[in-house]
C-alpha cells in the first residue's frame, strides 16, 4: 500500500507543479493573509506539507476555493470549518481545543506548574540548610 | 564475494559485542580483573569488523555493485561518483550501519581517553555501550541487512532520491548522528554510576567533556539540516516542526538541560538524581527518534520505508534499554537529596528552573509530535499538531528562560547577590527595551514578534557581554577565562544570535508569487526583480529549465540569479531548485514555477531578512560547546587509590574527592 | 515511591507506541476519516456522462441505496479497481453510480469505454467542485449512500476482494436498520 500512495503523489507531484500559483489580491494585506491561513491548513493528498507549499492538483484547487471564500467575504473560522465539514480536523494544523485535545493544550502547561512545585520544596529544603557563599574565584 | 564478506563482519562485530557487555560488567561486578581487562581490546575488535562491514558497503556503493540490493535502491550508472559516498546512508539499512559506527567511534575514543577513571567504572562503561551496539547490530542482521544480494546482479539501479543528491547529505546524517549517538556516553556514564555505587558520581566531572561534544555536535546537525531544508526544498521554510525533526530536537532540549545539570552536580554536587535522569532521557530521546523514523508510526517526509517488524523490534529494544535504565534508576538511585546548600536567590535555582523548563519543553514536543497517534488511541479522530501548536507553546515555555538567561552568569552559587547582578545588567536591559520601541517606530508595521526579536536578543546578547566585561575588570590577570567560561559566553551569545534571526525573519519576511514577464520589473522589499527569460540547459543526470533574473537596487543590478527546475534521467520527480542570494543581513530566494502565457512565467521570491543568523548562532552554541569541552581542567580526576580494581566496587574506595 | 514515576510514564509511552505499530497494520496512514458518515450526503446536482443535457440530483437518488465510485481516466489505481467493480461488486446488486472527477467528459467516455462501464449511471465534475463537497482527496473513492440519503461508509483507495467482505457486506447488511442522522 505503500507504493500506492508514493505513486498517486508523484503522479500528482510530477505533473502538476503549481504551488507557485500567482492569485488577483485585492492587496498586501489580503495576500498575507491567504499565506497565514493556508499554511495553517495541511494537504491531504503530500500530508507532509501545508496548503500554501503543495503541488498537488487538489491543493491548488482547494487554495482557489479558500481565495474564492476570502474574496466573498468569508473569515478565516469560517474557511477553516468549511474545510473541516469536508475533510475532518485532519486539515487543521493548529489543533481546535475542544474534548478530544484538552490534554494537548494543557498537559504541557499542567507540567510545568508540578515541576514548579517540585522546584519550590526542592529550594525550600535545601535554603534552610546552613550556606557557605562562595569565594568568588572558586565560582568557577 | 566482498558482501559476504560484509555480511561476516558484521556478524563478527554481533559476536563481539556480545561478549563487551557480558563480560566486564560481571567482572566488575565480582572485582575479576582479568574480566575487567577484556573491555578495552574487545571493543577495539567490534570497531574492526564494523569499520570493515562500513568500508565493503562504501566500496560496493563505489564500484556500483548492483547485485547488493541496497546499492541498487539508492545509486545508479548516472549517479555523479561523489554521490555514490553519501548514497551510503541514504536509506534506512545503510544508515543503521552509520548508526553502529559512529558508536564504535565514540566507544574507542572512550576507551582511549579514560586512563584516569577507575576499571570497574569503565568496565560498566563500556558494557553499556556494547550492549547499546549489540542491539543495533542484531536489528541490522535479523531485519536491515544492507549486505543482501539480488542475483543474477541488476543492470541499473534505481536512483538516489534527488533531494538528496546534495552536499547537504554528506554532512547533516554524520553530524546528527554523531551528536545523537554521543548522548550514549553520558548515558553509560549515569548507568554504570548508577550500578557502582554513590562515590562514582564524583566522576561526573569526566562525563561533562563527552556530553558537551555530543551536544555540540547533534547543534551542528540540526543547523545543518535546517539550513539544507531552506535551500533545497524550495519553500524557503527553515523548520516545519515535522515529527523527524522533532525527533532531533527533544534529544537536544534534554542535552541543553544536560549540559547545564552536570555542572552543578560537578561543581557543587547537587542535583545528582536529575542528572541521572537527564543523562537517560537525552539517549532515550535519540533512541525514540530512531524508533520514529523507521517504524512508520507517523506520517513524516522524513521517515525511511517503515515495516511493522522493523518497528517491533526497536520497540522491545527501546523498552529494555531504557526500562531497564529506569528500573536500575528506581532501585539505585541517590536516596539522600546530596550536595551544598543553596539559597533561593542563587544559580542553582537559576539552573533548577532551567532543567524544569527545558524538561517540560522536550515534554511538550513529544505531546505534540505523537499527539496524532494519541488522537488514534483514545478514538477522537484524526488530528493533526503542526507548526501553529509548536510554535506557541515553544515560545510561552522559553520566556521565562529568556528572560533569566543574563543572570545566570552574575549569580553566584549558593547566594546570589540579585541587587548587584541586576544593577550591571540595567544597561542590557535598557537598551532592550530603547531598541525595541525604535524599531516599531522606525519599521512600518513590525508584528509583536519583531519588537520581541530585537528585545529578546539584545537583553541575552548585551546580557553575555556585560558579564564577559565584568570578568575582565574584577578577575585577576591569567585567569579571567577559562575555556568552560570562554564556551558559556560564546554559546549564550549564539542564542542572541538565533534570537534574532529567528524573531526578525518571522516578523519581516516577505513572499510573494507573481507572474513574471520579460523585462518587467517587480518591486519586493525595496529591490526590483527584472525576469530575463527562461533556457534549457544540461546537467550529468538531468536536463533543466533555468530561468534568470536581475536584481536591482535603484538601476544598478545588484546580483543575476538563475533558478531551476530539474528533470531526472532516472524519472524521478522533478525538482525545483531555487536560487538564493544569501546575505549577512538579507537573503533573496527566487523559486521558479510554471510556464504562462507569452514566455511569462510564475516565480516565487522571498526576501528573508536575517534568515542566516538563525544558523549563525547554531554555529556559536556549536563552538561554545567545543571550547568548554577542551578545558583542561575536566581531565584533573580525582586520585585514584589504586591502578587496578582488586577489590569488588561496591566498597568504598581510599580515593580522596 | 516518586523514584518509579519516570518508569511508568515510559510504560506508558511504549504502549501508546505498541498501540501504533498494531494500528498501523490494520490502517493505511493517508486515510483520513470522513466526517461524512452517518450525515446526510451533501447536496449535488450533476450532468450525466453520457447525457449531458440531463442531470442528476441527491434527491433524484433517494429510495434506494446506492455506492457512489469516484474515479478518473487519469488514475491508474482505478484501472486496478475496474475489475473488481465489475465481477464483485456490481453482483452484490447494489445500485452503482459513478463519479467521473477532475475528467474532461470525452476521456471519460474514452476510458470507459475501453474498460468497460459497470454503473448504472455516471456522473460528470469536472471542475472537482462535487468531490470537494463530499471529501474526496484521492481516486479511486466510494461512499455507501443509503435510502434516506444519508452516508454509511466510505472506501479510501480501491476495493479488494477482502475489503468487500470485511467491511463493505457488514454494512450492506445493515442498511436495512434506519440510522438516527446527526
Amino acid at each position: 500500500m505503500n507504493r500506492l500512495v508514493i505513486l498517486i503523489v508523484l503522479i500528482f507531484a510530477a505533473s502538476f507543479a503549481h504551488a507557485i500559483d500567482p492569485l488577483p489580491f485585492k492587496d498586501r494585506a489580503e495576500e498575507v493573509r491567504f499565506q497565514n491561513l493556508t499554511r495553517e491548513l495541511r494537504c491531504l493528498v503530500c500530508q507532509n506539507q501545508n496548503l500554501a507549499d503543495s503541488e498537488a492538483q487538489l491543493a491548488v484547487e482547494l487554495r482557489r476555493q479558500v481565495f474564492d471564500m476570502m474574496h466573498s467575504g468569508k473569515s478565516d473560522e469560517e474557511i477553516k470549518q468549511y474545510l473541516v465539514a469536508r475533510y475532518n480536523d485532519f486539515v487543521l494544523y493548529d489543533p481546535p481545543v475542544k474534548a478530544g485535545t484538552l490534554l494537548l493544550w494543557f498537559l504541557p502547561g499542567v507540567l510545568v506548574l508540578i515541576g514548579a512545585g517540585v522546584v519550590f520544596n526542592i529550594l525550600r529544603k535545601k535554603s534552610r540548610q546552613p550556606v557557605v557563599a562562595t569565594d568568588p574565584e572558586e565560582d568557577w | 564475494m566482498s558482501p559476504e564478506l560484509g555480511q561476516f563482519s558484521l556478524i563478527l562485530a554481533l559476536l563481539l559485542a556480545f561478549v563487551q557487555f557480558t563480560l566486564p560488567i560481571y567482572g566488575a561486578w565480582r572485582g575479576n580483573a582479568t574480566l575487567i581487562g577484556l573491555a578495552r581490546p574487545v571493543v577495539a575488535g567490534q570497531a574492526v569488523f564494523v569499520v570493515l562491514a562500513f568500508a565493503l558497503l562504501t566500496y560496493a556503493f563505489v564500484t556500483q555493485d548492483f547485485s547488493v540490493v541496497y546499492v541498487a535502491q539508492n545509486s545508479n550508472l548516472s549517479l555523479p561518483w561523489y554521490y555514490r559516498f553519501p548514497a551510503v546512508w541514504g536509506a534506512h539499512e545503510g544508515s543503521l550501519l552509520l548508526w553502529i559506527l559512529i558508536l564504535n567511534v565514540w566507544t574507542v575514543a572512550v576507551a582511549t581517553f579514560s586512563r584516569r577513571l577507575p576499571d570497574a567504572l569503565m568496565a560498566r562503561v563500556l558494557g553499556v555501550l556494547g550492549f547499546i551496539s549489540f542491539g543495533f547490530l542484531l536489528f541490522t542482521i535479523a531485519t536491515s541487512n544492507p549486505f543482501l544480494r539480488h542475483l543474477p546482479a541488476l543492470a541499473d539501479g534505481n536512483d538516489l532520491n534527488p533531494i538528496l543528491q546534495d552536499p547537504g547529505l554528506i554532512m547533516h546524517p554524520p553530524m546528527l548522528y554523531t551528536g545523537y549517538v554521543g548522548f550514549s556516553v553520558a548515558f553509560a556514564f549515569a548507568i554504570a554510576a548508577l550500578l557502582g555505587g554513590e562515590l562514582d558520581i564524583a566522576w561526573e566531572r569526566w562525563a561533562r567533556p563527552w556530553t558537551n561534544e555530543a551536544w555540540a555536535f547533534l547543534t551542528l546537525g540540526i543547523s545543518l539540516g535546517s539550513w539544507w531544508a531552506y535551500y533545497v526544498l524550495g519553500w524557503g521554510g527553515w523548520w516545519f516542526w515535522d515529527p523527524v525533526e522533532n525527533a532531533s530536537f527533544m534529544p537536544w532540549l534534554v542535552g541543553t538541560a544536560l549540559i547545564h545539570s552536570q555542572a552543578v552536580t560537578e561543581k557543587r554536587g547537587s542535583f545528582r538524581a536529575w542528572t541521572l535522569l537527564l543523562s537517560i532521557f537525552a539517549f532515550s530521546l535519540s533512541l525514540l527518534g530512531t524508533f520514529l523514523v523507521r517504524s512508520g508510526v507517523l506520517t513524516s517526509v522524513h521517515a525511511f520505508a517503515s515495516d511493522p517488524k522493523r518497528g517491533t523490534f526497536i520497540l522491545m529494544f527501546l523498552g529494555v534499554v531504557v526500562g531497564g535504565s529506569l528500573i536500575i534508576y528506581a532501585l539505585r538511585a541517590p536516596k539522600v537529596a546530596g550536595g551544598k546548600a543553596f539559597k533561593f536567590i542563587s544559580r542553582e535555582t537559576l539552573l533548577l528552573i532551567n532543567n524544569l523548563l527545558f524538561a517540560c519543553a522536550a515534554a511538550m514536543v513529544l505531546l505534540g509530535t505523537l499527539y496524532p497517534l494519541i488522537g488514534d488511541a483514545l478514538g477522537v479522530g484524526r488530528i493533526s499538531v503542526g507548526p501553529p501548536y509548536f510554535g506557541f507553546m515553544f515560545v510561552l515555555l522559553m520566556l521565562p528562560a529568556i528572560c533569566l538567561i543574563p543572570l545566570g552568569p552574575f549569580f553566584r552559587w549558593a547566594m546570589a547577590d540579585w541587587r548587584a547582578t541586576f544593577r550591571a545588567l540595567r544597561p542590557a536591559l535598557i537598551v532592550a527595551i530603547v531598541a525595541a520601541i525604535a524599531a516599531k517606530l522606525m519599521t512600518h508595521d513590525l508584528p509583536l514578534r519583531g519588537v520581541a526579536g530585537v528585545a529578546a536578543s539584545l537583553w541575552v546578547g548585551l546580557g553575555i557581554i556585560l558579564y564577559a566585561l565584568n570578568r575582565w575588570r574584577t578577575a585577576p590577570r591569567g585567569r579571567r577565562f577559562t575555556p568552560e567560561m570562554l564556551g558559556m559566553i560564546l554559546a549564550h551569545f549564539g542564542v542572541s544570535i538565533f534570537l534574532a534571526g529567528v524573531l526578525i525573519t518571522e516578523a519581516t519576511s516577505i513572499e510573494r508569487d507573481l507572474r513574471a514577464a520579460p523585462n518587467e520589473v517587480v518591486e519586493i522589499g525595496g529591490l526590483g526583480f527584472r525576469f530575463q527569460g527562461v533556457q534549457r540547459t544540461q546537467g550529468p543526470n538531468y536536463i533543466a529549465d533555468e530561468g534568470t533574473i536581475d536584481v536591482l537596487e535603484g538601476d544598478t543590478v545588484l546580483t543575476t540569479m538563475h533558478p531551476q527546475k530539474r528533470a531526472y534521467s532516472s524519472g524521478s520527480a522533478p525538482q525545483t531548485i531555487s536560487a538564493i542570494r544569501p546575505g549577512l543581513f538579507s537573503d533573496l530566494y527566487v523559486a521558479l514555477g510554471e510556464p504562462l502565457d507569452n514566455g511569462a512565467w510564475s516565480v516565487r521570491i522571498y526576501v528573508k531578512p536575517f534568515v542566516r543568523w538563525i544558523w549563525l548562532g547554531g554555529l556559536c552554541m556549536m563552538f561554545g560547546g567545543f571550547i568548554a569541552a577542551s578545558d583542561r581542567r575536566f581531565r584533573v580526576l580525582p586520585a585514584r587509590a589504586d591502578e587496578r580494581a582488586v577489590v569488588p566496587a561496591t566498597s568504598v574506595p581510599q580515593a580522596a574527592t | 515511591m516518586t523514584r518509579l514515576i519516570p518508569l511508568l510514564i515510559f510504560i506508558a509511552l511504549v504502549a501508546l507506541l505498541a498501540f501504533g505499530i498494531n494500528w498501523n497494520k490494520h490502517h493505511e496512514m493517508f486515510e483520513v476519516p470522513s466526517p461524512l458518515i452517518d450525515k446526510p450526503a451533501p447536496e449535488f446536482t450533476l450532468p450525466l456522462l453520457y447525457e449531458p443535457e440531463k442531470t442528476l440530483a441527491r434527491k433524484d437518488l433517494l429510495g434506494q441505496p446506492y455506492i457512489l465510485n469516484v474515479f478518473g481516466s487519469w488514475c491508474p489505481t482505478c484501472q486496478d479497481e475496474h475489475p473488481i467493480l465489475t465481477r464483485a461488486v456490481k453482483p452484490l446488486g447494489i445500485k452503482l453510480i459513478g463519479l467521473d472527477w477532475r475528467d474532461d467528459p470525452a476521456d471519460g467516455k474514452r476510458w470507459l469505454a475501453q474498460f468497460g462501464n459497470p454503473y448504472d449511471a455516471v456522473l460528470t465534475d469536472p471542475d472537482g467542485h462535487a468531490g470537494i463537497d463530499f471529501g474526496v482527496y484521492m481516486a479511486p473513492e466510494s461512499f455507501l449512500i443509503d435510502a434516506q440519503g444519508v452516508v454509511r461508509y466510505k472506501r479510501i483507495g480501491m476495493f479488494t476482494p477482502e475489503l468487500i467482505a470485511s467491511e463493505l457486506m457488514p454494512q450492506l447488511k445493515t442498511l436495512g436498520q434506519p440510522v438516527t442522522t446527526k
